[in-house]
C-alpha cells in the first residue's frame, strides 16, 4: 500500500502551486485554473485521510463530492464575472481591473 | 365654595391660541377674530363671575380668604420639593384677572376693526390669545417658579407682538431689544428665586408670603457684602420685575416696543404686561415689608426716579405713541414708589393699597390713550404729533374719549386716576417727603405732556390732510367708550375694602390738604399745554430753543441708549467678547482644526495601500494565514 504521506505530498505541491498562481498569474481564467488546483488538494487530503484514518466511514467521500459540486457552480459564477469584466474593459488582465479603490 | 372654574378663565384663551394658530389659515380672517373675541368675552365674563363672588361673599372674618381653586404637582423634585401648577386666588390676583379680560377684550374688539386686512391677521390673533393665556397664568400662580414660567411666557409673545411687522426692520430690532434686555433682567430674577428657595426650601407663596412663616429663620444670619442674603434674593427678584416694568435703568425697550401695533401696545405694554413687575413685587410684598426692607428702600427710589425721569423725556417727544410708552413709565414708577413707601397691615398697608389702585385705574385709562392714539393713526396714516391737528371735528367720539383719558390721567377730579393719585400721595407723605415732592412735580408735568398731546392732536392748526380724516368704524369706538366709562367712574371704587396688603379692608378718606394742591398743580399744567400748543404759535419751539443743550439732552431721551451702545459695543464687545472670539477662532477651533489636519494628512499617506489590485490583497491575506499558522504551530510544539 502506498504510504499517506506520498499523497500528502502532491496534495501539499498541488496547493501551493494554486497559491502561487493565484498570487502571480494576469490571466483571470489562470487564476480560476489556480483556485481549481487549491480546490482539488483539499479534495486529495478529504479523501486520503478518510481512506487512511477511517475506513468505515464516509464523510470525507461525501465531502469531496460536495466540494466538487460547488467548485462547479463557482466556476460557472466566475466566468460569468470574466466575461462581463471582458466586456467591460476588453481584457481579463486582473491588473486592469483596480477600479474599487479609495 | 368651588372656584374651580376659574382654570377655564386661563384654558379658553390657551385653546383659542391654538385654534387660531394652528387653523386659522385655513378659514377667512375674520372667524379667527370672532373667535378670539367671543373666548375672551367668556373669559371676562367668568373673571367677573369670580370678581363679585370673591368680594361680595368669599369674605370671612373681615379677612379676605387666600384660595387654591386648582393645584397640581408638575415636577416632583424631592420629597419636600415640588413645583406645582394651580390657580391662587387672593384680592390682588382677582382684581387681577379682572384687569386683563376687561383690557383684553376691548383690545380683541378693537382690532377687529383696527387690523381689518391687515397680513397675518390670524396670526395677530393667534399671538393675542398666547399673550393673554400666559398674563392670566402670571396672575394666578400658586408659586414662584410657576409664576417664572408665565413670566417667560409673557416675554415670548412679548416679543412675537412687538415683531409683529416682521418685514420692517426697526420692528424686528426693537422686539430683539425687548427679549434681551427683559431676558437680561430675568437672570437676575431666576437668581433670586434660587437663593429664595435655596434658604427657604419652597417655591410656595402660600408660605413664603406668610409674615409668621418659620421658613425664614435661617435665612437672616446668611449675609453677603454687607447685606443679608434675603435682601439681595429680593433685589434680584425685583430686578426681573423692574426689566419687565421697564423701570430705569432696564427701560430702554419700552418706548422701541412701540413698533408693534397699536392694540398691542395698548394691551402689553401699558395696561398689563409691563406691571407685571409691580404686582410680583406686590405678590412678594410681606417678604420685603417683614424681611428686606432694605430693598423696599431700593424700590421707592427706583420708582420715583423713573416717574421723573420718564415725565421729562416724554415732554419733548413728537411721536404720540412714545410719549405714550414715557407716560407709562412714569405711571409705573408711581406704582412702584407706592409700593416702596407702604408698610405691612391697615393703615401703614396704603401705598400697597394705592399701587394696585393706580394699576387698576392705569389699565383703563391708559389702554384708552392707546386706543384713542391707534385710532388718530388710523385716520391720518402718521405717528407724529405736527401731522396732526385740529382733527376735533373730524374724530369726536376719539377726541371726547381722549379728553376723558388725559383727564384721568392728570388726576383731576373725579376722574379715576385723581382717586389712584391721591392715595399715592398721601403714602409718599406719610413715608418720605422728598419723593412726595418729586410725585408733586411729575404729577404737574404730567398733566402738561398729557395736553400737550391733546392739544397738538385735536385742536392746534390744522396741517394738510391729503384726505379727510375720519372716525373710526363702531367695532373701535364701542372699546373706547366702554373703557371711557371705566376711566371716568373706576375712582369710585371704594378700593381699601376691597385690596390691602393683610387682606383686611379698611377705609381711607380723602385728604384734601394734599388733594388739593395736586389738583392746582394738574390744571398749572393743563394751562401752560393750552398756552403754549391751544393754538398754533412759536412759543414753544423758541422754549425749546432757548433751553438749548438741555432741551437736546432730554430730546434725546439723556443718552441712555447710547450708553447702553457704548458699555456693550464699547466695553464687553471690545474687551471681552473679541477676545472671547478670538479664542474660541485661534485656540479651541485651532485645535480641532490640528487634529483634523493630521488625520487628513495620514489617512493621505496611507491610502496607497488600498490599491484595488485583488493579487494585493490575496497576498496580504495568505501571509496573515500564514502567519497565523506558524504562531498556532509554535504554541502547540
Amino acid at each position: 500500500m502506498i504510504p499517506i504521506t506520498h499523497f500528502l505530498i502532491v496534495s501539499t505541491l498541488m496547493f501551493f502551486i494554486g497559491i502561487y498562481g493565484f498570487l502571480t498569474r494576469r490571466n483571470l481564467i489562470t487564476v480560476l485554473m489556480s483556485v481549481e488546483l487549491i480546490l482539488n488538494s483539499v479534495n486529495i487530503n478529504f479523501v486520503v485521510f478518510n481512506r487512511y484514518l477511517y475506513p468505515d466511514q464516509l464523510q470525507g467521500h461525501f465531502f469531496a463530492l460536495f466540494i466538487i459540486a460547488i467548485a462547479a457552480a463557482e466556476a460557472s459564477v466566475a466566468i460569468a464575472l470574466i466575461i462581463n469584466i471582458y466586456r467591460r474593459f476588453t481584457s481579463i488582465e486582473v491588473d486592469n481591473v483596480d477600479e474599487m479603490k479609495f | 365654595m368651588n372656584y374651580f372654574y376659574t382654570i377655564w378663565i386661563l384654558l379658553i384663551p390657551l385653546f383659542v391660541f391654538l385654534m387660531t394658530g394652528l387653523f386659522g389659515a385655513r378659514f377667512k380672517p375674520w372667524i379667527s377674530g370672532v373667535i378670539g373675541t367671543v373666548g375672551l368675552f367668556i373669559s371676562f365674563l367668568l373673571s367677573v363671575y369670580t370678581a363679585w363672588r370673591f368680594f361680595f361673599s368669599g369674605e370671612s372674618a373681615g379677612t379676605y380668604p387666600v384660595i387654591i381653586a386648582a393645584k397640581t404637582t408638575w415636577l416632583h423634585l424631592t420629597d419636600k420639593l415640588s413645583i406645582d401648577l394651580g390657580v391662587l386666588l387672593d384680592p390682588i390676583s382677582v382684581m387681577m384677572l379682572v384687569v386683563i379680560t376687561t383690557v383684553s377684550f376691548m383690545v380683541h374688539l378693537y382690532s377687529i376693526g383696527y387690523m381689518k386686512g391687515e397680513r397675518g391677521f390670524e396670526r395677530y390673533y393667534s399671538f393675542l390669545s398666547l399673550f393673554t393665556f400666559s398674563m392670566l397664568g402670571l396672575v394666578v400662580s400658586t408659586n414662584i417658579f410657576e409664576m417664572y414660567i408665565f413670566w417667560e411666557l409673557v416675554g415670548v409673545s412679548s416679543y412675537l407682538l412687538i415683531g409683529f411687522y416682521y418685514e420692517r426692520p426697526s420692528a424686528v430690532a426693537a422686539s430683539k431689544k425687548a427679549f434681551i434686555v427683559t431676558r437680561f433682567a430675568d437672570l437676575g430674577f431666576l437668581i433670586g428665586i434660587l437663593i429664595l428657595s435655596y434658604y427657604t426650601g419652597t417655591f410656595d407663596f402660600a408660605e413664603i408670603t406668610n409674615p409668621h412663616s418659620p421658613v425664614f429663620t435661617g435665612i437672616a444670619s446668611v449675609s453677603f457684602m454687607g447685606a443679608s442674603a434675603i435682601t439681595w434674593s429680593m433685589l434680584l427678584i425685583f430686578m426681573g420685575g423692574a426689566g419687565k416694568s421697564a423701570m430705569f435703568p432696564l427701560h430702554i425697550w419700552l418706548p422701541d416696543a412701540m413698533e408693534g401695533p397699536t392694540p398691542v401696545s395698548a394691551l402689553i405694554h401699558a395696561a398689563t404686561m409691563v406691571v407685571a413687575g409691580v404686582y410680583l413685587v406686590a405678590r412678594m410684598f410681606p417678604i420685603y415689608a417683614f424681611h428686606a426692607p432694605e430693598a423696599l428702600t431700593v424700590i421707592s427710589w427706583v420708582g420715583g426716579f423713573t416717574s421723573l425721569f420718564a415725565a421729562v423725556i416724554a415732554c419733548t417727544q413728537f411721536d404720540i405713541k412714545r410719549v405714550l410708552a414715557y407716560s407709562t413709565l412714569s405711571q409705573i414708577g408711581y406704582m412702584m414708589l407706592a409700593l416702596g413707601v407702604s408698610g405691612y397691615g391697615g393703615e401703614e398697608g396704603l401705598g400697597y393699597m394705592a399701587s394696585m389702585f393706580h394699576l387698576f385705574t392705569h389699565a383703563m385709562f391708559k389702554a384708552l390713550l392707546f386706543l384713542c392714539a391707534g385710532s388718530v393713526i388710523h385716520a391720518v396714516h402718521s405717528n407724529y404729533i405736527y401731522d396732526m391737528g385740529g382733527l376735533r371735528k373730524y374724530l369726536p367720539v376719539t377726541h371726547l374719549t381722549f379728553l376723558v383719558a388725559c383727564l384721568a390721567i392728570a388726576g383731576i377730579p373725579p376722574f379715576a386716576g385723581f382717586f389712584s393719585k391721591d392715595e399715592i400721595l398721601v403714602a409718599a407723605w406719610n413715608h418720605n417727603r422728598f419723593l412726595f415732592s418729586i410725585e408733586y412735580l411729575v404729577a404737574g408735568i404730567t398733566a402738561f405732556y398729557m395736553f400737550r398731546l391733546y392739544f397738538g392732536i385735536f385742536w392746534n392748526k390744522k396741517p394738510h390732510y391729503h384726505h379727510t380724516p375720519h372716525e373710526s368704524p363702531l367695532v373701535m369706538t364701542i372699546p373706547l367708550m366702554l373703557l371711557a366709562a371705566g376711566s371716568a367712574f373706576t375712582g369710585f371704587i371704594p378700593f381699601a375694602t376691597l385690596v390691602s396688603s393683610d387682606r383686611v379692608p379698611f377705609e381711607t378718606s380723602m385728604h384734601l390738604n394734599i388733594a388739593i394742591p395736586s389738583v392746582l398743580i394738574a390744571l398749572a399744567g393743563i394751562t401752560v399745554a393750552f398756552i403754549l400748543y391751544g393754538k398754533e404759535s412759536l412759543a414753544s419751539g423758541k422754549i425749546s430753543d432757548s433751553l438749548g443743550s438741555a432741551y437736546r439732552i432730554i430730546y434725546n431721551k439723556f443718552y441712555v441708549d447710547e450708553l447702553y451702545l457704548f458699555v456693550t459695543r464699547g466695553i464687553i464687545f471690545r474687551f471681552i467678547s473679541r477676545p472671547v472670539a478670538w479664542f474660541d477662532r485661534h485656540i479651541v477651533d485651532g485645535t480641532m482644526n490640528g487634529i483634523a489636519w493630521i488625520i487628513s494628512v495620514f489617512s493621505e499617506r496611507i491610502k496607497g495601500l488600498q490599491s484595488g489590485q485583488l493579487q494585493h490583497y490575496a497576498l496580504v491575506f495568505v501571509s496573515g494565514a500564514l502567519i497565523l499558522i506558524m504562531i498556532v504551530l509554535y504554541n502547540l510544539s
